[in-house]
């Protein structure tokens, strides 16, 4: 566990240091009006999306599976609640009917892939590709602005600390707890060895998978009413777009095999801080922002070699 | 994963006809089904759909997707996957654009643009072979430094001015019937038809369908797997980078924005066209079909008019899912 972590918190580490020999107030936090203001702060709150759409990711991945369609799923909860809004009806209701859509988008995946044994990966392409469209037909291509005060605290409001992050981190403990204090994250793990055999020995292989599609895609929803309620308005076009890979790198960069079997919720945590702080570093250190995929693509490439399973494999010279 | 479809005819269930073919070629027969229908759609709604220019348009404006879908062919056949495709096709129109304005002559700028594009998927392929990373990993990491290199070059989009680019742009073939096409479109149905003679009649496209089939077994058949494994990646880089030029070509300017999001279309072209994305079945005129499709929904909904464009990707996706659903019946057939 340590070993696998080792890596991550090294990158993360040696990304701090840099930021601080560059601006050494790097670190320092003030409080104004009973909000923390400060790069780390800012590092968090524009990774609490993020974050959060991996931590549903990761169980997706702890079950062998994949979800490509998070991005879509965010804009679409983005475009449903301030169209919602925008029609005049009120910010919590709009919030809940996204979320609810959310979760039967995840029902619909977790359909095509428990149930018609759909390869994962290609099972939620149908919804990334058309997911966007849907957003797009709902927002009639159009970008929706919002003036609600309540829908704005989601993404841009604080209680001392961003609200947003303080959302993704309880959603963190609540998965830690849920999965980690019960026999439920052993279940998902042993779905991901073997689907057949875990079935086989009375686990609910089905369900489970059902269970962490309907949970990465409500994750997607809660994160797509985030940035959608940071600008306060929804851009069904490029709202969440890409997030899904930056999502799959936090967790790969985690110490999460894509092959599925077992999860780092800490090392998700880690790879999330990572591909967010690299994003701030670059600005911060003075690259030009236009090199900033470079940087992220020989982090991504460095960090997954150096992950100890692949060391070993090379040194005994057996190809994967 | 699933296995292979087997030659063997399927018993009973789709009727005799049906049983006749072997399975494999269902899903090609049921893209080229769809292909045909939704022409005929589009012939008995608009005048003037059924021509030949119409069909000849089909082939210019996805000249390039044709080319890539065809590499992703090949990726997809060995049970990987390719995501740097629309990146390297950016970087191929940035690449060429910046040369050709600092006054390369027009076959060198093709040379370096084929080689880095070639490169590219050979370091990928070599990680992903030595490492034992997942494809995914790799090849989006390869889609960060591609898009990434395209912003080094340039922020700006740089128009081509090269006099060589323009003519072979702006020329055309004029076929019998007054049907004209551009170069773009022989190069793309050269790449075709190379593409189905190495993968049908060479021993690298047998192996490329072996390893899809199972990697170990073709291992231990004494088959030069490293070599596939790797060489389908170099085979994509290439056909991602010619793309690229005919993208060029197309647009006549280099961007780094141009061709975001161009893997997904190749990837769905692919599986539209019939590849298990588990490898080992599929076919490259699939493919090449299914960029047709592709492109005749578009054409379809620009008739139209009155829909919008998002209609596109929501009967791309039910397109997918309806494939998707045919591939399942079929490997359970069998």
């Amino acid at each position: 566990m340590k070993n696998r972590l080792l890596w991550p918190v090294l990158a993360l580490v040696a990304l701090l240091v840099l930021n601080v020999v560059v601006t050494p107030s790097f670190f320092s936090l003030r409080l104004q009006d009973g909000h923390l203001y400060g790069s780390v702060i800012d590092i968090l709150r524009n990774g609490a999306p993020t974050l959060l759409i991996a931590l549903g990711m990761t169980l997706v991945i702890a079950t062998r599976g994949i979800d490509l369609s998070v991005g879509a799923v965010a804009a679409i909860a983005g475009a449903v609640t301030c169209t919602y809004i925008a029609s005049g009806g009120d910010p919590w209701i709009g919030m809940g009917i996204a979320l609810l859509l959310c979760a039967v988008l995840g029902l619909w995946n977790g359909f095509l892939v428990s149930v018609l044994g759909i390869q994962p990966i290609i099972a939620t392409l149908v919804l990334m590709t058309a997911g966007r469209g849907i957003a797009m037909l709902i927002t009639e291509g159009q970008i929706i602005t919002v003036d609600s005060p309540t829908y704005r605290e989601v993404g841009a409001g604080f209680l001392v600390l961003p609200i947003a992050i303080l959302i993704s981190l309880a959603v963190l403990g609540l998965v830690a707890l849920v999965t980690r204090r019960t026999a439920l994250g052993l279940l998902i793990e042993s779905v991901g060895v073997n689907p057949s055999a875990s079935r086989l020995a009375g686990v609910k292989s089905r369900t489970i998978i059902w269970t962490v599609y309907v949970f990465a895609a409500v994750c997607a929803g809660i994160a797509g009413l985030m940035i959608s309620s940071n600008v306060s308005a929804a851009d069904a076009n490029s709202a969440g777009l890409w997030i899904e890979m930056d999502a799959i790198l936090a967790v790969v960069i985690g110490g999460t095999s894509l092959a599925g079997g077992r999860y780092s919720l800490t090392g998700t945590l880690l790879g999330a801080l990572i591909i967010q702080t690299l994003t701030t570093t670059v600005y911060t250190v003075g690259i030009a922002p236009e090199i900033t995929l470079v940087f992220k693509a020989i982090v991504v490439i460095a960090v997954c070699l150096m992950q100890a399973p692949i060391r070993i494999r090379v040194r005994q010279g057996v190809p994967a | 994963m699933t296995p292979p479809a087997k030659p063997a005819g399927t018993s009973g269930g789709f009727g005799q006809v049906v049983s006749k073919v072997p399975s494999r070629f269902l899903p090609v027969i049921a893209t080229f089904v769809v292909f045909v229908a939704t022409f005929g759609v589009g012939s008995a709604r608009y005048e003037g759909f059924a021509s030949g220019q119409v069909m000849a348009n089909l082939f210019i404006d996805n000249a390039f997707l044709i080319v890539l879908a065809v590499g992703m062919t090949f990726v997809i056949l060995t049970g990987g996957i390719d995501l740097s495709v629309g990146s390297v096709v950016a970087l191929s129109t940035m690449i060429a654009a910046a040369a050709l304005q600092a006054g390369w002559p027009a076959w060198l700028v093709v040379i370096v643009v084929l080689a880095a594009g070639s490169g590219l998927g050979l370091a990928m392929g070599w990680v992903i072979h030595r490492f034992g990373v997942q494809p995914f990993i790799v090849t989006l990491a390869g889609m960060f430094l591609a898009r990434g290199l395209c912003f080094v070059i340039s922020v700006e989009s740089v128009s081509i001015k090269n006099p060589t680019f323009r003519d072979l742009a702006t020329g055309s073939i004029e076929l019998p019937g007054g049907v004209t096409i551009t170069y773009g479109v022989v190069i793309a149905l050269v790449v075709v038809i190379a593409a189905m003679y190495v993968l049908h009649l060479t021993r690298f496209g047998r192996t490329v369908y072996a390893v899809g089939g199972s990697e170990s077994s073709a291992r231990l058949m004494g088959l030069s797997t490293t070599r596939v494994k790797i060489g389908v990646y170099v085979i994509s880089g290439f056909c991602s980078a010619l793309g690229g030029l005919l993208f060029s070509l197309y647009m006549l300017s280099g961007y780094s924005l141009h061709a975001v999001g161009m893997e997904l279309d190749a990837i769905a072209a692919v599986v539209v066209g019939g590849s298990l994305l588990s490898g080992g079945v599929g076919f490259v005129i699939g493919s090449v079909v299914g960029v047709l499709v592709l492109g005749t929904i578009q054409t379809l909904i620009s008739f139209e008019g009155t829909l919008s464009s998002w209609w596109t990707k929501i009967v791309i996706g039910a397109l997918l899912l309806a494939f998707i659903a045919l591939q399942r019946i079929i490997v359970r057939k069998t």
